[in-house]
């Protein structure tokens, strides 16, 4: 395959890193990945050449500086297949993305009684914002449950669309359990009953090809620092005719056309949803990250992750007393499992003495812990800069675990 | 002794560990030593939530001392639990108020405090001390 790993791990200054005396291996990719080193330059570059406020001066860098950020945004566009750049709004993340639509969308068109549906899945980021927005219109929140191999019961999301379903939010890729959903079929059902998609991209952009033109979603969100990208920026993609419909969710600058005190009226697109300075140096370096992505090849990523998926699986395997949670037909590079008898945070911390970084808890995903009657798991959640060899020093590190708890 | 003692003690006793490993593992053993904690407080009244472990603490006052019991689901925070115990249980009141608890930090465990990592240890010391505060108040007011 032509997937040098080694060139790959050489563009990441943090992974030559050592930890309490073991070189790193860091397996928490879906809380956050690591930067190449393109991108903490960019940065760098940025604040000692170029920083300027966007949209503002008639001035030299006021003017390189918005170039710039309009390129991210085309760049971006480009990335997920928008139609057009003012379809594309910066914001702080993907969780500031959905609070920000279950705002807008939520003032305009949720009223008493109506119902938002979400899954049993769901970060706490694509629930909480829900749930305070129900609250507010006395609206419901239905949840689509999940089986035992942590797959959306696709049967009950019929019954669950009525006439009062005004917005799905789903996630594409649960955070937890790995599981890929099936987000164009359930698009299309929606859409046969006039009900918008909204589609939590946080663990899906990384992976593999984002198309939200053919997945026909109205909305898509994901955060700047799970592609190599900076924290702190993040995208929201809206169809136009959505965001033009919709209002503004956060008044200042830049997203007005005239103030008076009478009466304000609001720029267009994609400037409305722009309040204040945006991350604009943040945007700038996501398109960097986003562009080497692209030039590593989105599609070599996704086979090489999956074979190391797959690598990872049959290693936890062939460990005894492994229980992997999250089995469903289509998953992506994250595993969450325990080790019988032994807590996951006695297993993370001994694992974390060995250098090897891995999340243990509930991962900001508490009903799916309900859901399979457990406090929490160990999850490894895995990027195209992981290696074979790191699995296997995972796998030593639990043998350690169980040696000294087992 | 009093409670410097006993956490120098404590120090004292860690200071041979050269490996991490060897210090975790005498953890494990000091979580097999913990009194277990009676049944009845191991209920979420007397809950000490983390996200990453859960810990339950009891007071009770007894010829003027706490006797503090406890436990944990994690085997680790249940060994520093009982390094708690040992320094914080059957004391007076008064004599907790004020304390200083330096021990975790010196000997090399101190990441087991951080706020992030939320697994009950944190809240736990706290809780003893409200315990003291309240005992304290208690015994000032005089009995009703």
């Amino acid at each position: 395959m032509n997937f040098d790993v080694d060139k790959i791990r050489g563009d990441f200054p943090i992974l030559k890193k050592t930890v309490n005396n073991y070189p790193l291996v860091y397996l928490d990719n879906a809380a956050t990945t690591q930067k190449p080193k393109i991108v903490i330059d960019k940065i760098r570059h940025l604040y000692s050449q170029q920083n300027s406020s966007i949209h503002r001066g008639v001035h030299w860098l006021s003017e390189q500086i918005t170039e710039n950020y309009e390129e991210a945004r085309r760049a971006v566009k480009e990335f997920i297949n928008a139609r057009s750049d003012h379809e594309v709004i910066f914001t702080s993340g993907a969780t500031g993305s959905i609070n920000a639509i279950a705002f807008s969308f939520g003032e305009k068109f949720l009223n008493h009684n109506d119902e938002v549906i979400v899954s049993a899945m769901e970060h706490h980021a694509n629930i909480v914002p829900w749930q305070m927005l129900c609250e507010r219109k006395g609206a419901s929140l239905k949840i689509i449950p999940i089986n035992d191999k942590g797959e959306l019961v696709m049967e009950s999301l019929d019954d669950m669309l009525t006439s009062r379903t005004r917005l799905i939010a789903l996630t594409q890729v649960s955070n937890s359990l790995g599981t890929v959903n099936p987000v164009e079929e359930i698009i299309e059902m929606a859409h046969g009953r006039d009900i918008p998609v909204l589609i939590d991209g946080a663990q899906s952009i990384q992976h593999g090809i984002v198309d939200v033109r053919m997945m026909d979603c109205d909305f898509f969100v994901f955060s700047g620092h799970k592609i190599y990208g900076p924290n702190g920026i993040g995208v929201l993609y809206g169809k136009e005719k959505w965001l033009e419909e919709l209002p503004p969710y956060q008044g200042g600058g830049d997203m007005v056309d005239t103030v008076t005190f009478e009466k304000t009226t609001f720029n267009r697109l994609p400037f409305k949803f722009e309040a204040g300075t945006t991350n604009y140096t943040g945007a700038i370096a996501l398109a960097t990250a986003l562009n080497y992505i692209e030039k590593t090849g989105r599609e070599k990523i996704a086979d090489y992750e999956s074979g190391l998926h797959e690598y990872a699986a049959s290693r936890l395997n062939e460990i005894g007393g492994i229980k992997i949670y999250g089995t469903a037909k289509n998953k992506i590079s994250i595993i969450s499992f325990l080790i019988e008898g032994i807590h996951p945070y006695d297993a993370g911390m001994i694992l974390d003495k060995m250098g090897i970084a891995v999340r243990t808890g509930t991962h900001c995903a508490q009903p799916v812990m309900d859901r399979f009657e457990i406090d929490g798991t160990i999850r490894a959640s895995m990027a195209f800069y992981n290696t074979r060899s790191e699995i296997d020093r995972m796998v030593e590190g639990i043998e350690k675990v169980k040696q000294m708890f087992g | 002794m009093n409670i410097r003692e006993v956490q120098d003690e404590i120090i004292e006793e860690f200071s041979i560990f050269g490996e991490w490993m060897d210090k975790y593992n005498y953890l494990i053993e000091l979580s097999n030593s913990l009194p277990p904690i009676d049944p009845r407080y191991k209920t979420n009244e007397y809950l000490i939530n983390g996200c990453q472990s859960k810990v339950w603490l009891h007071a009770d006052l007894k010829d003027n001392k706490i006797i503090f019991t406890a436990d944990s689901d994690a085997i680790i925070t249940k060994g520093i639990v009982a390094l708690l115990i040992r320094v914080m249980s059957n004391r007076s009141p008064g004599e907790l108020i004020n304390t200083d608890l330096y021990f975790i930090d010196r000997i090399g465990l101190k990441q087991n405090l951080s706020p992030t990592r939320s697994n009950g240890l944190l809240a736990m010391m706290k809780q003893m001390k409200l315990y003291a505060i309240a005992f304290h108040a208690k015994q000032e007011k005089g009995p009703a």
